[in-house]
């Protein structure tokens, strides 16, 4: 996989966010990153839940590719892939990873 | 998916001696093939008793042993959010109908995706219960060149490991050998630890202790997902695959459907010539073979639907079109997973309100139980076709199409944008309180699934409507029938009347006329009047509340009673006997439009109301959903019919 499918909408390389604490949400497909934590101020059940989805601190997640309206969005974590919208993703913390 | 519709038994509970042991694990993990490769096809569907969450309990035998063993749904996690997650730790924790802890628990854990379904395992492992970890895709970790040391997996767990491939049957007699010895399964001396960072740290180490080494990302499935989860060609797969679904749904029905109307047909024959009582003659050829046979021939057509459903998801294409259908549910303020449901309630709204129960948020599950039941359902589709057929003549065309089919995929649109649009008003104008919940959702490789596992995924759904056509629809037609005969009249009283005897179609139509079931469609005709509808077409509507299909068999029984060599003929030419519209024509084209109409809005099916109740646990919503979408159906079947004749005139 090389993330070529959001190629149209790309403005940047994947790894312009490395070692830049951002949001998964932020993230464009083709992006890989660390979890740092998982804001659970907005509400705990879903921090646990992501937590238990395998999203803990210093776990690596690749951004996989968008749905066609751009929300949701696939990571590859774990050696599984899981979508997420973009509310549940902003909740991940994350630093990135050089291409 | 997997629950049966109108599976409503409650599987009963193990007696006292035999061993109960729980399959435990996270979706897509493969149980449910474990389950069926252990329990053959001894398993009994049925629901927890206050939800709707389907029930999977069967038996295995090892010598003289038995072990009941329940399919407890998937989850995550040991913290629930969603129904179907609650009953599975409920069930854990023995805190569900009384009855106690499962004796031993088998996990399944799916080999490819060890880093995250260790975490799960730690966390079963917390309750102290005898486990066995059941590894299941073991050739799909080597085939992607990933490596396990099993037996160093045991040791570092602490508890034994077995792999299974259950769609080929490997390793099934180990694990039987295994359960058989379950009271010696080692437990683990610590408990592996609770806090995500030292879990992560714990599920590291036993994996290096087990040497595992991760699958290569499935190669097939990254080249597959290129394509249909493109923002372009996606799409453009996605609306074939649903083209294709509905068109295989009727197109290659027909051909089954046609051989099973002609063995009723012929079943028919053989009670004429060979019964000679009129009264059981006319009891077995109109409400047995007409009513329930009438039904009858739909069997193929939604076998059909249930086994391509069971193919989607046994393929994996499910969630990925769920995926794809994220954003446009959002707008309805529904999920991706939502549109599952509603896709299944094609087939019937009850496996589609069972399918809710995946839903973690409670507001987006009764928003989709509300929506459900304005999917076309298999059980419109006679009535349809019926209504159609006496609407619009088949050689009519419009381009390229017939326009019937035009019309059927009219009443499709109808309902699916009717459902949104319930779904819209629940969700924004009714219900604007609740939380958010998290939308999350696994896409596993694609894979071949088995041709058994979708047969018994075919055959669960069937069955059910099978034991709906044997039951409910055969007590209605069966009903309905003696009232439409009842009261009997004597030759006197037929000649006082002046019909002739000897004129067979004379008494019944007279008896039809004279019968209980014309007062009591007398008595609701003036609230369908405005609609068009005679005590006749009252009846029928009257018997559908109980299930839809009956609609096509009351109508049936009435024209049989007019013109027993042309049902359908009678029907068309079905006229007012007696009041200010007499020798009027009663299935006018308004008529049948503000019928189509009602068919398309109204909540008839009990079964449905009955599941929407035993979902929400209140009556609160199976009423509110009943009246709402029943006066509903009125008002708009009334606008229907004055529009229509307005066109026509």
């Amino acid at each position: 996989m090389n993330g070529s499918t959001a190629r149209g909408r790309r403005t940047g390389p994947p790894g312009r966010y490395a070692g830049v604490e951002v949001a998964l949400a932020e993230l464009r497909p083709g992006a890989e990153a660390t979890v740092v934590r998982v804001e659970s101020a907005a509400s705990p059940a879903i921090a646990r839940r992501l937590a238990d989805l395998g999203f803990t601190p210093g776990t690596r997640v690749r951004v996989e590719r968008r749905a066609p309206l751009r929300d949701p969005v696939l990571y590859r974590l774990r050696d599984y892939v899981v979508c997420l919208r973009r509310a549940q993703a902003a909740c991940v913390r994350v630093i990135g990873v050089g291409a | 998916m997997t629950g049966g519709c109108h599976g409503g038994g409650v599987a009963a509970p193990a007696p006292p001696d035999t061993v109960r042991v729980a399959l435990l694990g996270s979706p897509n993990a493969g149980k449910t093939s474990v389950f069926n490769a252990l329990t053959g096809l001894t398993a009994k569907t049925g629901n927890y008793p206050g939800v709707t969450v389907a029930r999977y309990v069967g038996t295995c035998r090892h010598g003289d042993a038995r072990y009941t063993i329940e399919d407890l749904p998937g989850l995550y996690s040991l913290a629930p959010i969603s129904p179907d997650e609650q009953v599975a730790v409920d069930v854990l924790d023995g805190r569900r109908d009384g009855s106690a802890r499962p004796d031993a628990l088998l996990v399944v854990v799916d080999a490819t995706t060890l880093r995250r379904s260790l975490g799960l395992l730690a966390q079963v492992l917390t309750r102290g219960l005898p486990t066995c970890v059941v590894l299941t895709f073991t050739d799909e970790l080597a085939r992607g060149q990933g490596h396990l040391d099993v037996a160093a997996l045991a040791t570092a767990l602490g508890v034994p490991v077995v792999p299974v491939l259950g769609h080929r049957g490997h390793g099934v007699a180990a694990l039987r050998d295994r359960l058989a010895g379950w009271r010696e399964w080692p437990v683990p001396v610590v408990p592996p630890p609770v806090e995500p960072v030292e879990r992560d740290a714990w599920v590291e180490s036993v994996l290096d202790f087990a040497g595992y080494r991760a699958p290569q990302p499935h190669r097939v499935t990254q080249r597959i997902d290129a394509v249909l989860l493109h923002p372009l060609w996606g799409t453009i797969v996605f609306l074939a695959v649903m083209t294709v679904f509905f068109q295989t749904i009727f197109t290659l029905a027909t051909p089954l459907q046609d051989a099973v109307e002609s063995l009723f047909a012929l079943l028919g024959r053989l009670v004429d010539r060979h019964v000679d009582n009129p009264w059981l003659a006319g009891f077995l050829g109109d409400a047995l073979i007409g009513g329930v046979g009438g039904v009858l021939v739909f069997v193929p057509q939604i076998a059909l639907l249930f086994l391509l459903l069971a193919l989607l998801e046994g393929v994996g294409y499910l969630p990925r079109a769920a995926f794809l259908m994220d954003r446009v549910m959002a707008r309805v303020g529904l999920e991706g997973r939502a549109f599952v449901a509603l896709l299944s309630s094609f087939a019937c709204a009850i496996p589609g309100i069972m399918a809710t129960r995946t839903l973690p948020s409670a507001r987006d599950r009764l928003a989709t139980m509300l929506a459900a039941p304005l999917m076309t359902c298999s059980a419109r589709l006679p009535v349809y076709v019926l209504l159609i057929s006496l609407l619009v003549d088949p050689s009519t065309r419009w381009g390229p199409f017939g326009a019937q089919g035009l019309v059927m995929l009219g009443m499709y649109l109808l309902g699916a944008v009717s459902a949104m649009l319930a779904a819209w008003f629940f969700q924004r104008v009714v219900h604007r309180r609740g939380s958010a919940m998290p939308f999350y959702l696994e896409l596993p490789p694609y894979r071949l699934p088995s041709a058994r596992s979708v047969l018994v995924a075919m055959w669960d759904a069937a069955k059910s409507f099978l034991r709906k056509c044997s039951t409910i629809i055969l007590v209605t037609t069966a009903a309905l029938w003696l009232l439409l005969n009842l009261p009997r009249h004597s030759g006197a009283e037929l000649r006082a009347a002046g019909v002739d005897a000897g004129n067979s179609a004379a008494v019944s139509a007279y008896v039809v006329d004279h019968s209980y079931a014309a007062g009591l469609g007398r008595l609701v005709e003036p609230v369908f009047t405005p609609l068009g509808f005679d005590w006749r077409v009252s009846v029928g509507v009257l018997s559908a509340q109980s299930a839809r299909e009956t609609f096509v068999a009351t109508l049936g029984q009435v024209a049989a009673a007019e013109d027993p060599e042309h049902p359908t003929r009678a029907l068309r030419h079905l006229t007012y006997p007696d009041g200010p519209h007499a020798g009027q024509p009663v299935l006018t084209p308004p008529t049948v439009v503000a019928l189509l109409v009602w068919f398309a809005y109204a909540l008839q099916c009990m079964a449905t109301v009955g599941a929407i109740r035993r979902e929400t646990g209140t009556w609160k919503w199976p009423l509110v959903a009943f009246g709402c979408l029943t006066g509903l159906a009125w008002v708009l079947a009334f606008l229907a019919r004055q529009l229509t004749t307005l066109v026509l005139s």
